[in-house]
């Protein structure tokens, strides 16, 4: 125990002289920002996670949850006031809130809002909060909405200029504005929510007539009460359910609420993950020249009389005793960012976050740890070996146990780390094995370029014309093996940097202009068959030109081939959800201009059939002559696929996965829906509209584009901190990997000046090394983040990413001015020390 | 060889082979000598003669491929590496050619390294005394990289004698210095090596230096020269 403390303090006191000396700072620096990069992360995660729980009654504003996407049954409603428990109701849709006088258009105001119709003794759990004026004190609300008044959110009183006691127009209905909404119990839902909340009470509704075939309209029935009741209550509905049906209870509290959250956790946490394992191998060559500037100290010590285990132990306290400090360092530096995260995303979590647990910090400090001694311990144990006659001949190396099976160590440590921080088998598998064969790749590539560029017969007729071509390019070659490692890890840095600066924005560019500029920027929805000739005329009037009106049909399937569909026949969510929720089908004579048959034939006339788009076929496994069965309110159809079609999602037009023909279809309910273009200052026009028609709802495209932009924008922000944690890395690894050979460099410098060398054919031999280098690292760098953007844009964003010209052009001119100036740099160094002073400092 | 109490070094057999493509290259053959305590010897020879590597075997920096050495009445082969190392830091001290700082390490840090490691409390106490002696005082702080050669090899020479080691081996400790400060350095040699009656065993190719010890061995191609 004693010797332990007493190599505890040896470690202590070598950790003081190496960090004064400078040997320590970047393994320190890479340490700090992969703890920081992950707790970041983590401490936010914590907080949100901590959110839901501390909220989770408020969340559901109840106990239990009853939600449909139709009506409920009278029955459903009734049960519940039969047990005993306290019932409320809400209705739930999108609709359009008109302010300004009723003659003057011009004068008027309309926004989408989310309308929520709530009974008066809603929430049963939790308060509603509201204020007499934005920004002013708020107070909790007795109740919801009274009759003829609604409750509007700040940003609704901002776009429609309408102030507590102003009026607004929703549908048929008129409405004063008695309070600003400043706190809604499900405020769960809130989140990532597009449309301004409106309050209203639930006996209006039918006033506004914004109920209709076609609408879209979530019905709520909300208990509370004592818990046995409740849970009674809940065994029962559940057997009651029907399509489109769900309970929601405590536990499985808004589940898509808790599914975009953590689809927003992991794209940060996976950006933390490729800043943590750059880092690491910043910590591996770090500590590789920590090693071999420490071969001769140690070698000193065997002769001093210290044994193999006592270096073990006084290396391992020193690293550990850093380990700490930079684990502390970077947990700080994380608690910091993930302010800056939580207040970007702030706005969209509208919660009050509450202040992290210690878990983080803790994982954090366990990650930096194992990242460490992962990365740093199998060269380390390299050191222990020196044999103590190197005092003597200098030339008695380490019995190297191979450079690959130290960074194998230090793979596997990570692989195991990452799986436990991500708590993802396949993504932490994914992540390390692109990265392994990534650097596998760049490695092998830039070997035998290398060779290839200072092959015997190159050198000799090139050489011939120049003294520092020939030493540059045999240099090449006799390093081929260290400089291969030293390209592979510059390239890696590179490629991390480019991607996030120049693959990032044309990846957002590519978004950006995805949808052509005259596409049009209006839906219209719920416009009912007695409107038709009325909504024509007034768009003819209006010089809006002819409406596209195609019918709409909501359609529940319900069997393939014979055989009941249900949601428990998929794995996937998509395919879950498609099928859980209503079809918007039409019917047509001809195929949509805008659509492409891929597969079949459209149906004849005469026929019945159903074409469907073949990326939904696809997600359900319907296949040409399938049977498919539909009900629609209660009525059933059924027909065969005989066609599939390929659609323009981003074209902006109106689009259907399942179309029929009219004498299938015509003969449902059914509303019309359209898209136009309104070119700016055409939006009179639409209040005009939304005046005559009050049921008609007009979704401003352009608008909802932008919110939803600041959205993403919101997302890239807060993933951009984290980002410059990866940025960081990169950067290190860079610096890493450029000074990993800068000993040996100024040692054959040295000598070439002995030998009478001139300055410029000193410089001009690394010149010629580095520039060989510094291209081969920028083009690996550029073609991994060509590719790396590829992959994204096609699997991920499904979009088509031309190559980029600025991309190919900065990758490899970044390589060769980054070497340029190290070769500029470090032949200053060489130059300025004498020869004999190099020489003697390195033997 | 008057009295096996006294001697506190000697070899038998030691022989050294070394592969050399296919063939063996033989070093050393057959060395037989004893050093007893206090005495001052020199191991001489041209260049390849062995004397550095024989330096290297009697310090158990490196293992014969035949033959014993015992150091301070230990058999040091019959040792493992650890322990070998154990017994250096308890009984030996080292002055090399190339001095063998640690770069990163004030000259009073150099000197603190040994006791450290030896677990010493009083390791500062030692080392500046030590420095003092070998009139370095007053560049306790100061790192390799800005003293002189000679300055350099006499801050070796306190780290040697910091340990009061029984014996201190010296591989031409001269020979990275001018003729100046290597006189100064080999002053200081045996000075210090009467103060702290210590024994001496050093290599040097240099005829006048190896006059100044008590005993010359002579080695010419591996072997002891008559």
């Amino acid at each position: 125990m004693k010797r332990r403390l007493r190599m505890l303090a040896q470690g202590t006191r070598m950790l003081g002289r190496d960090w004064r000396a400078g040997e320590l700072r970047v393994l320190a620096a890479a340490l700090v920002v992969a703890v920081a990069s992950i707790t970041s992360v983590s401490f936010f995660a914590d907080r949100v996670s901590r959110a839901l729980v501390r909220d989770a009654h408020q969340l559901l504003g109840a106990d239990l949850v009853l939600a449909s996407d139709h009506a409920w049954q009278q029955g459903v409603a009734e049960e519940i006031a039969r047990r005993g428990l306290e019932r409320a109701q809400a209705t739930t849709f999108i609709s359009m809130a008109i302010t300004g006088e009723p003659g003057g258009p011009a004068s008027q105001r309309s926004q989408l809002a989310g309308v929520k119709a709530v009974s008066e003794n809603y929430p049963l759990r939790g308060r509603l909060r509201i204020a007499p004026a934005p920004n002013a004190p708020d107070a909790a609300a007795a109740s919801g909405p009274e009759r003829g008044t609604v409750w509007i959110e700040e940003r609704l009183v901002t776009a429609l200029g309408a102030p507590v006691g102003a009026r607004l127009k929703l549908g048929n209905a008129s409405f004063e504005v008695a309070a600003v909404l400043t706190l809604e119990p499900e405020r769960g839902a809130n989140f990532f929510n597009i449309a301004p909340r409106l309050f209203m009470n639930l006996a209006d509704v039918p006033a506004t007539g914004l109920v209709q075939t076609g609408s879209r309209v979530w019905y709520y029935l909300y208990a509370a009460g004592p818990r046995e009741a409740v849970a009674a209550l809940e065994s029962w509905a559940r057997g009651e359910l029907g399509r489109g049906q769900s309970v929601e209870n405590l536990e499985s509290g808004r589940p898509e609420v808790r599914v975009a959250i953590e689809r927003a956790q992991r794209f940060l946490g996976l950006t933390a993950l490729l800043a943590a394992i750059l880092a690491g191998v910043a910590i591996a060559l770090g500590t590789r020249r920590f090693v071999e500037r420490h071969l001769d100290g140690c070698a000193v010590m065997r002769c001093l009389g210290a044994t193999q285990g006592k270096l073990l132990w006084v290396f391992g306290f020193e690293f550990f005793i850093l380990g700490i400090f930079s684990c502390t360092a970077g947990v700080l530096v994380g608690y910091g960012a993930q302010f800056v995260i939580s207040g970007i995303l702030g706005e969209l979590l509208r919660a009050d976050l509450p202040a992290p647990s210690l878990l983080p910090a803790l994982q954090g400090f366990l990650v930096g740890l194992v990242l460490l001694l992962g990365f740093a311990l199998p060269p380390l144990v390299q050191l222990k070996n020196v044999p103590a006659v190197r005092v003597i001949r200098r030339e008695s190396g380490v019995t190297k146990s191979g450079t690959l099976a130290v960074y194998a160590a230090g793979l596997g440590a990570l692989a195991a780390l990452l799986i436990w921080q991500a708590g993802d088998f396949r993504m932490g598998a994914y992540v390390v094995a692109g990265f392994a064969v990534a650097v596998g790749c760049f490695a092998l590539v830039a070997w035998i370029l290398l060779r290839m560029i200072a092959s015997g017969g190159l050198v000799r007729r090139l050489g011939a014309r120049s003294t520092s071509l020939r030493y540059g390019l045999a240099n090449l070659r006799r390093h081929s093996r260290g400089n291969a490692v030293q390209v592979a890890s510059l390239a890696l840095g590179l490629t991390a940097v480019l991607l996030l600066t120049f693959t990032r924005n044309d990846l957002v560019d590519a978004w950006r202009r995805s949808a052509p500029p005259d596409a049009p920027n209006r839906f219209l929805l719920g416009v009912q068959p007695d409107q038709l000739d009325a909504v024509k005329q007034f768009f003819a009037r209006s010089g809006l030109g002819a409406p596209d009106l195609s019918p709409m049909v909501r359609g529940r399937v319900v069997k393939l081939n014979g055989k009941a569909v249900s949601a428990a026949d998929f794995a996937e969510e998509r395919a879950r959800r498609l099928v859980e929720r209503e079809f918007n089908l039409s019917f047509a004579e001809r195929l949509p201009t805008h659509n492409a048959l891929v597969q079949g034939e459209w149906f004849a006339p005469g026929e019945d059939g159903l074409s469907v788009e073949e990326g939904i076929a696809k997600t359900l496994g319907w296949r040409i002559g399938d049977e498919l069965s539909f009900t629609v309110g209660g009525e059933a159809f059924s027909a065969r696929v005989t066609s599939l079609r390929r659609l323009r999602w981003d074209s902006m037009k109106v689009n259907f996965f399942v179309i029929g023909p009219p004498r299938l279809l015509e003969r449902f309910p059914s509303s019309y829906i359209s898209a136009f273009r309104v070119e700016p200052g055409g939006e009179p026009l639409i209040n005009d509209l939304t005046a005559r028609f009050p049921n008609l709802t007009v979704v401003d495209v352009g608008a909802a584009l932008r919110q939803a932009q600041s959205v993403i924008d919101q997302v890239i922000s807060a993933v951009e901190i984290v980002f410059l944690f990866a940025l960081g890395a990169g950067l290190l690894v860079l610096y890493s990997a450029l000074v990993a050979t800068e000993d040996e460099r100024r040692r054959e410098a040295a000598v070439m000046r002995v030998y009478g060398a001139s300055r410029a054919q000193v410089t001009g031999s690394q010149r010629v090394e580095f520039l060989a280098m510094g291209l081969l690292a920028g083009l690996l760098a550029t073609a991994g983040a060509a590719a790396i953007g590829q992959l994204l844009a096609q699997r991920v964003f499904e979009l088509d990413l031309p190559p980029s010209p600025a991309l190919w052009i900065a990758g490899p001119l970044a390589g060769v001015l980054l070497l340029s100036l190290n070769a500029w740099l470090s032949a200053r160094k060489v130059l300025s020390a004498s020869p004999a002073l190099t020489l003697r400092d390195s033997v | 060889m008057k009295n096996s109490e006294q001697t506190i070094l000697s070899a038998r057999g030691i022989g050294k082979t070394v592969k050399s493509g296919s063939s063996d290259l033989v070093i050393l053959r057959e060395i037989d000598f004893g050093v007893i305590a206090g005495e001052a010897v020199a191991i001489v020879g041209a260049s390849g003669s062995g004397k550095s590597t024989l330096l290297a075997i009697l310090a158990g920096l490196d293992t014969p491929s035949a033959g014993t050495v015992e150091l301070d009445g230990t058999d040091i082969f019959a040792l493992d590496e650890d322990a070998r190392a154990e017994l250096r830091g308890r009984a030996v001290g080292f002055v090399f050619q190339s001095f063998q700082l640690l770069p990163s390490l004030t000259a009073l840090e150099n000197v603190m390294l040994p006791l450290e490691l030896a677990g010493r409390t009083d390791a500062d106490e030692i080392a500046r005394e030590v420095l003092s002696r070998v009139e370095l005082g007053e560049r306790l702080a100061h790192y390799p990289k800005h003293l002189s050669g000679g300055e350099q090899q006499r801050v070796a020479l306190a780290r040697a004698f910091s340990v009061r080691p029984k014996l201190l081996f010296a591989d031409e400790p001269t020979g990275s210095l001018d003729a100046e400060s290597g006189a100064g350095v080999i002053d200081l040699i045996f000075e210090l090596n009467r103060g702290f009656g210590t024994t001496l065993v050093m290599v040097t190719h240099d005829e006048h230096l190896a006059q100044r010890c008590g005993r010359v061995i002579r080695l010419a191609a591996g072997r002891i020269a008559p």
